[in-house]
C-alpha cells in the first residue's frame, strides 16, 4: 500500500513502519475494545501512515470526531482521544467526559497526544476536574511523516507563524526529534550546513541531543551524507511567486491537503451513452496524489507547457496497447492480454483524470487574470519598477480582488526591493485598509514583523545582486526540455534551491557575500561517526543530502530538486523534508489575523 | 500601465517576458484534445469494466475507502443507527461527579480557568492556594510510585528530568537565584513545555515587577511568556507586561484585535474610541481614528436607512430594496452604498459621498471607480456623463478621466450598460488597436468602421462587412465608404 515510499534512494518505508510499531503499540496497551475520537485535524496525517484496517485489527470498534457536548454511544470499554496539545480541544473532552460520567461508570478514557504532551493541557484537564479520569496520558511522536518517496512533512502548519512571529521555538524542538528519530534510523548524518537562525537553533538543539546521549553509539551505516537546514525567511521570494509545475498549479488552483486534492467533479463525469447528463455530481471528485501512480510521478514535476505533449504520447501509448486485441489470435495470445487489463485499465484511468485536471488547469492559465497577474511578478522578479506603486495592483484593490492575492503581490515587491519606499508602503496600506476593512491594520502589522512587508530602511537594495549573484533569472528558461531549475517557474530559479545548487557545488565560499545578505548565519558542523561507519563509496556513486525547509516549502522547490537529483552528472540525490508543504495563498493566510473575515 | 506605448511596444517584443501561454496554442490544445480523445475511445471499449477500477476504490463521499476520515464518518454514521434503536429512557442527574477529581493537587489558580457553567467553580474555591504544588504528573504510574518526588534534584536534573516527562517537584527552589537558574536551563534546553512549566511556576512565585525585569534580559523566555499569556487568554497581564518592556505598538495592536471579539456595534464603537489614546505608530493612529469615525457614520446611517426603507416612502429603497446592512463594511464598500443611495446629498451630511472622499482623504481614482460603478449600476447615464465633464479655461467641456477609458469601458460594460453608452467611451480610447478590438468585442460597429476609415484600411473594412448584420445601416454605411471615391485607399 505504502510501496512508493520504498522506491526511492532512502527508503522511508522503514520510518512508516516504525510508527505504525509505535501505534500498535499503544493501542494494545488499552485492552479491549475500543472507540477513538479524533481531533480532525490529524485523520489527515495519521491516514499517511495508516488506515482504518490497521485500527481495527487492534479491536477499534468505532471512530467519531472531536465535538463538544455528550460522547456518542458506543459499546466499548476503551475510549481514546487522539488529539493535538491544544488547550480549546481540552475543553471539549473534559466536556466529554464530564456528561459521560453520568450515564456509565465502565468506560476507560485514555488521550494521545500527537505530536507530544503538553503539561498546559495537561493541567488545564486538572483544572476542569477531569485529568483522573484518564487511565492512560500518552504521546505519539509523530513528527516526521513520510509522504512520499523522498519527502518528509511534519504538516506543522502554524511553525512560520510560529518561529518568526511569535518567536516561540516549539516546532524547532520538534523538528530536532524528529531529526534525532531519523538518524536512529537512517544512521547518523556526518555533515550538517545551515543558514538562517532557526538553522542554528535546530542544529544546536540536535548536537546537544546527541552529547546526552553519548553513553549508547549509533552502529547504522549512514545512509545520509549531509544535512542542509535552511529557514524559510532566507528566501521569502519563492513561495510568493506562482508555482507553474503540474502538480504546484493543482495546490495553487485546488489546495492539496494530506495528499489529497478536491476538485470540481463536472470534468470527470463520465457521460455514457443515451444517459441523461442531470444526473451530473454535485460532490467534488477526491484524488489522491503521490508517486505510486505511475503518471503522475512522470508529469507532476514538469513545467505545465510540458504536461500536455506528456499527456499525448502516453494516450498513444495506451491506445496502442488496447489495440494489440485485434493481434491476439491464439489462447495464449489472449490470455497474455487480458492478464495486462487491470494495469491498463489502471493506466487509462489515471489518464483520464489527469486530461481532466489539466484541461481545468489550462482554463486558467490561459484565462487573462493569470496573465497579468504573472507578468506583474516577472516584472518584479526581474527587478523592474519595483520602486513605484503598481498599477496592476492599484487595480485589482480597485476591483476587490481576493485580499490574499493582493498581499502577495504587494509583499513579493517589497521582497524584491529590499522594503518599499515609505511613500509607496504608505499608499498601499490606505488602499488595502480602506478597501478591505481597518482591522486587516492586524494582518499588515504580522507580515511587518514576519519581514514580508515592510518600508525600506536603508537606500541600498541588494535584491539585485542577490538576482545576478545566484542567477536567479534565467531569459531562456526551457520549459518543455529543462537544463536548469528556473523552468518550475518559467524563468525564476527559487533561491532555496540554488543555494542548495551551489552547496553542492563549488560550495558556499564562492558566494560569501551573498550569503552574508541574507537573514541569519551560515554554518558547517561535522558528527563524528563510530569507526567503521565510514562509507567507502563506489566509483561514481551519488552522494545524498536532506534538504530540510524550516517554515514550508513549496511543490515547484520541489520539483526544483528533484530535477537537481536527476541530473546525470550533479552526483546528488535530494531527500525533502519540511515543517509544512506550503504556497502562497496557505502562508499567507497562516500569518493573517482572522483570516475567516476576508472579503473573498 | 503607466508606462509609455513605446516603451511598452519595446518590452513585448523584447520577449524578456515569458507569457506564461503555451508556445503553440492550437497545437496543444490538439494535444489535450488527443488524450481526451484517447481516452474517451478506450472509456467506450472498456465500458462495463469501468466500477472494477483497481486505482482506488473511492466512497460516494469521494473519500478513499479505508482511509482514516472516511472511516470516521461511516462508523460515525452507523453509530447513528443504533441510536435510533428504542431504548429506555435514561435518567440524568445534574449534580457532576466529582469524586474522582477532588484527590488531585489543583493548578486551577495559575489560569484564569474558563468555568462550565459554574459547577466547578466551588471546587476551585475550596482548595487554598497554600496547598496547590506544581509538578509533571505521571500518570502511568500509580501514585504509590511517586517517591523519589521529594529527591534533591539540582535545578539542571530538574530540567532534564521534566524534558523526559518525569516528575519533578520546582516548589523547593525558593530564591530567586535557583528560580532563574531553572528558567535558564529550561532555555537552553529548548523545550517549549519545560519552558512554559518553569514560567507558570515563576508567574506564581514571584512579583509582576520582578518578572517583567527578569524576562526583559532573556528573550527567548519572554516570548514563551508572551504566547503562554495569550494562549490561556490572560489579556490584562500582558497588557501589563508589553507596557513595562516598552513594547507600546504592540501592546495598542493587541488592545485593538479585542474589538474584533464585540459583536454589539455600539458596543464596538465605544471601544474603538477608547483605543484612540493607545500609542499607535503614527500611521495606524489614523488608519485607527477612520476606523472608529467610520462605524459612528455608520451606525448614524443604517438607523436613518433602515427607518427610510420601512415607511416605504423613498422611492430608491423601495426600487432596489438594501441587501444587507452597512455596518462593519469595508469603507470603500461605504462609499459605493452612499453613492448608491445619496449621490446628490449636499455636502454637509454624514451620507454625502463627498463627504465621506473628504472626510477618509479617498483617493481620486478610487472615488471615480467607485462611484462610476454604482451610478452604472444604477443605470444613471447622466450622472456617469457628469463623472467625466470637465471645462477648460475656454469653456469647452471634455471628457477626461483618472482612469483609462479601457477600464472604464470595463466597468460600464460589468453593469451592462447598453452599446450606445459603450460607444462613447470605445470611442475615447487612444490606441487605435485597442480601440478596435475594444469596439468589435462590444459591437460598436460606427466605432470600427470609421477607424477603419481613418487608416484608409479597405481590406480590413470589407472583411467587416461579412460581420454586421445583412441590410442593417452599418452595412449601407461600409457600402458608401467603399464605393466614395474621395478615400485613397492604402490597399
Amino acid at each position: 500500500m505504502a510501496a512508493h515510499l520504498s522506491y526511492g534512494r532512502v527508503n522511508l518505508n522503514i520510518l512508516r513502519e516504525a510508527a505504525r510499531k509505535e501505534l500498535r503499540e499503544f493501542l494494545d496497551k488499552c485492552a479491549g475494545s475500543k472507540a477513538i475520537v479524533w481531533d480532525e485535524y490529524l485523520t489527515g496525517p495519521f491516514g499517511l501512515i495508516a488506515q482504518y484496517s490497521l485500527l481495527k485489527e487492534h479491536e477499534v470498534e468505532k471512530m467519531f470526531t472531536l465535538k463538544s457536548g455528550r460522547l456518542p454511544s458506543a459499546d466499548v470499554k476503551n475510549i481514546i482521544f487522539f488529539v493535538r496539545p491544544r488547550l480549546e480541544l481540552m475543553d471539549i473532552i473534559a466536556e466529554n467526559v464530564f456528561s459521560e460520567d453520568k450515564l456509565h461508570s465502565s468506560r476507560d478514557f485514555h488521550i494521545l497526544f500527537v505530536p507530544r504532551r503538553s503539561m498546559l493541557c495537561e493541567q488545564r484537564l486538572k483544572e476542569q476536574g477531569v485529568l483522573g479520569s484518564f487511565v492512560n496520558i500518552d504521546e505519539y511522536i509523530l513528527d516526521l511523516i513520510p509522504y512520499d518517496g523522498d519527502l518528509l512533512s511534519m504538516e506543522y502548519e502554524s511553525a512560520f507563524r510560529e518561529c518568526y512571529l511569535e518567536n516561540d521555538q516549539t516546532s524547532l524542538y520538534h523538528t530536532a526529534k524528529g531529526l534525532m528519530t531519523l538518524q536512529a534510523l537512517y544512521g547518523t548524518i556526518p555533515q550538517i550546513y545551515g543558514k538562517g537562525d532557526c538553522a542554528r537553533h535546530v542544529a544546536n538543539m540536535m548536537l546537544r541531543m546527541k552529547r546526552e546521549f553519548a553513553g549508547t553509539q549509533n552502529q547504522i551505516l549512514p545512509v545520509f551524507d549531509t544535512l542542509l537546514l535552511l529557514d524559510r525567511n532566507v528566501d521569502l521570494l519563492t513561495p510568493l511567486a506562482t508555482q507553474l509545475t503540474y502538480e504546484g498549479l493543482i495546490d495553487e488552483i485546488y489546495g492539496i491537503n494530506n495528499g489529497y486534492v478536491k476538485l470540481p467533479p463536472e470534468k470527470f463525469a463520465q457521460k455514457k451513452q443515451g444517459e441523461a447528463s442531470k444526473d451530473l455530481p454535485t460532490e467534488p471528485k477526491k484524488l489522491q496524489l503521490n508517486s505510486a501512480e505511475e503518471l503522475y510521478a512522470e508529469i507532476r514535476d514538469k513545467n505545465f507547457n510540458a504536461v500536455g505533449a506528456a499527456l499525448s504520447k502516453k494516450a498513444k501509448i495506451i491506445s496502442a496497447a488496447f489495440e494489440e486485441r485485434h493481434n491476439a489470435k491464439t489462447v495464449g495470445e489472449i490470455k497474455q492480454f487480458v492478464s495486462q487489463l487491470p494495469h491498463m485499465q489502471a493506466a487509462r484511468s489515471s489518464l483520464a483524470n489527469h486530461t481532466s485536471i489539466a484541461e481545468l488547469i489550462k482554463d486558467i492559465t490561459t484565462s487573462e487574470a493569470f496573465f497579468d497577474n504573472l507578468t506583474v511578478e516577472q516584472e518584479f522578479m526581474t527587478g523592474v519598477d519595483t520602486d513605484k506603486v503598481n498599477t496592476y495592483i492599484e487595480d485589482s484593490i480597485a476591483q476587490k480582488d481576493p485580499l490574499i492575492k493582493i498581499l502577495r503581490l504587494v509583499c513579493m515587491q517589497s521582497v524584491c526591493n529590499n522594503g518599499l519606499k515609505q511613500k509607496v508602503f504608505d499608499y498601499y496600506k490606505r488602499e488595502i485598509l480602506q478597501t478591505y476593512g481597518y482591522e486587516h491594520i492586524l494582518t499588515l502589522n504580522n507580515l511587518e514583523k514576519g519581514g514580508l512587508l515592510k518600508p525600506q530602511t536603508s537606500s541600498r537594495n541588494n535584491y539585485p545582486t542577490i538576482r545576478k549573484t545566484l542567477k536567479l533569472w534565467m531569459e531562456d528558461a526551457n520549459e518543455q526540455n529543462p537544463n536548469d531549475i528556473s523552468y518550475v517557474y518559467s524563468g525564476y530559479a527559487p533561491l532555496s534551491i540554488r543555494l542548495t545548487q551551489v552547496l553542492a557545488r563549488p560550495g558556499w565560499r564562492s558566494i560569501e557575500e551573498v550569503l552574508k545578505m541574507l537573514p541569519g548565519p551560515h554554518f558547517e558542523e561535522r558528527q563524528q561517526l563510530p569507526s567503521g561507519l565510514h562509507k567507502k563509496r563506489q566509483q561514481g556513486e551519488n552522494r545524498t543530502t536532506l534538504v530540510f525547509f524550516l517554515g514550508g516549502v513549496t511543490y515547484a522547490e520541489i520539483a526544483a530538486l528533484r530535477f537537481l537529483s536527476q541530473m546525470e552528472d550533479s552526483g546528488m540525490e535530494y531527500i525533502i523534508a519540511t515543517t509544512k508543504l506550503i504556497n502562497g495563498t496557505t502562508w499567507i493566510k497562516s500569518l493573517m489575523d482572522r483570516p475567516e473575515s476576508q472579503t473573498p | 500601465m503607466t508606462k509609455s506605448k513605446a516603451d511598452e511596444e519595446d518590452y513585448w517584443n523584447s520577449s524578456k517576458f515569458k507569457a506564461f501561454t503555451f508556445d503553440d496554442e492550437d497545437d496543444e490544445f490538439s494535444r489535450l484534445k488527443e488524450s481526451r480523445q484517447a481516452v474517451n475511445s478506450i472509456r467506450r471499449l472498456v465500458e462495463e469494466d469501468d466500477d472494477e477500477d483497481d486505482v482506488e476504490k473511492v466512497s460516494w463521499s469521494g473519500e478513499p475507502v479505508g482511509s482514516i476520515s472516511w472511516s470516521v464518518k461511516e462508523t460515525a454514521a452507523s453509530n447513528q443507527r443504533t441510536d435510533r434503536e428504542p431504548a429506555f429512557p435514561k435518567i440524568t442527574t445534574d449534580t457532576p461527579s466529582l469524586s474522582k477529581s477532588q484527590s488531585g493537587y489543583s493548578l486551577s489558580s495559575l489560569f484564569k480557568g474558563k468555568t462550565k457553567g459554574g459547577n466547578f467553580q466551588t471546587f476551585t474555591d475550596t482548595l487554598s492556594d497554600s496547598s496547590v504544588r506544581l509538578y509533571a504528573p505521571e500518570l502511568r504510574k500509580p501514585k504509590s510510585e511517586y517517591k523519589d518526588y521529594v529527591s534533591d534534584w539540582s535545578p539542571e536534573e530538574t530540567i532534564q528530568r521534566l524534558q523526559q516527562g518525569k516528575t519533578a517537584s520546582l516548589e523547593k527552589f525558593r530564591s530567586l537565584q535557583d528560580k532563574l537558574l531553572l528558567l535558564d536551563f529550561a532555555v537552553s534546553a529548548h523545550d517549549g513545555n519545560v519552558i512554559t512549566a518553569v514560567l507558570i511556576y515563576l508567574k506564581r512565585t514571584l512579583s509582576k515587577e520582578v518578572l517583567f525585569r527578569e524576562l526583559e534580559s532573556r528573550q527567548t523566555a519572554l516570548r514563551h511568556f508572551i504566547h503562554y499569556l495569550t494562549e490561556t487568554k490572560d489579556q490584562r497581564l500582558l497588557l501589563e507586561l508589553l507596557r513595562a518592556l516598552g513594547r507600546t505598538e504592540d501592546m495598542a495592536l493587541l488592545q485593538y484585535k479585542e474589538h474584533l471579539a464585540i459583536a454589539d456595534e455600539n458596543k464596538r464603537r465605544d471601544f474603538l474610541k477608547s483605543c484612540l489614546s493607545l500609542p499607535f505608530s503614527a500611521e495606524d493612529s489614523a488608519h485607527v481614528q477612520d476606523h472608529y469615525t467610520l462605524l459612528e457614520r455608520q451606525i448614524i446611517i443604517e438607523a436613518t436607512d433602515r427607518q427610510a426603507e420601512r415607511g416605504g416612502k423613498v422611492e430608491i429603497f423601495q426600487k432596489f430594496p438594501r441587501r444587507a446592512s452597512i455596518l462593519n463594511m469595508p469603507l470603500v464598500t461605504t462609499l459605493y452604498y452612499c453613492c448608491f443611495y445619496h449621490y446628490t446629498e449636499p455636502e454637509g451630511t454624514y451620507s454625502s459621498p463627498l463627504n465621506i472622499r473628504q472626510t477618509f482623504k479617498i483617493s481620486e481614482k478610487q472615488y471615480f471607480v467607485t462611484a462610476l460603478a454604482a451610478r452604472a449600476k444604477l443605470k444613471a447615464w447622466l450622472d456617469v456623463d457628469a463623472l467625466f465633464t470637465s471645462r477648460n479655461w475656454l469653456g469647452f467641456t471634455r471628457k477626461k478621466s483618472p482612469l483609462s477609458f479601457q477600464r472604464v469601458v470595463d466597468i460600464l460594460q460589468k453593469n451592462s450598460a447598453p452599446t450606445q453608452v459603450l460607444q462613447d467611451y470605445v470611442g475615447l480610447v487612444d490606441d487605435a488597436d485597442l480601440r478596435i478590438s475594444l469596439a468589435q468585442k462590444h459591437k460598436c460597429h460606427d466605432i470600427v468602421i470609421n477607424t477603419y476609415r481613418d487608416m484608409k484600411d479597405r481590406q480590413l473594412l470589407l472583411a467587416y462587412r461579412g460581420k454586421v448584420g445583412r441590410g442593417s445601416a452599418e452595412e449601407r454605411k461600409i457600402d458608401e465608404l467603399l464605393n466614395n471615391q474621395q478615400i485613397r485607399w492604402k490597399n
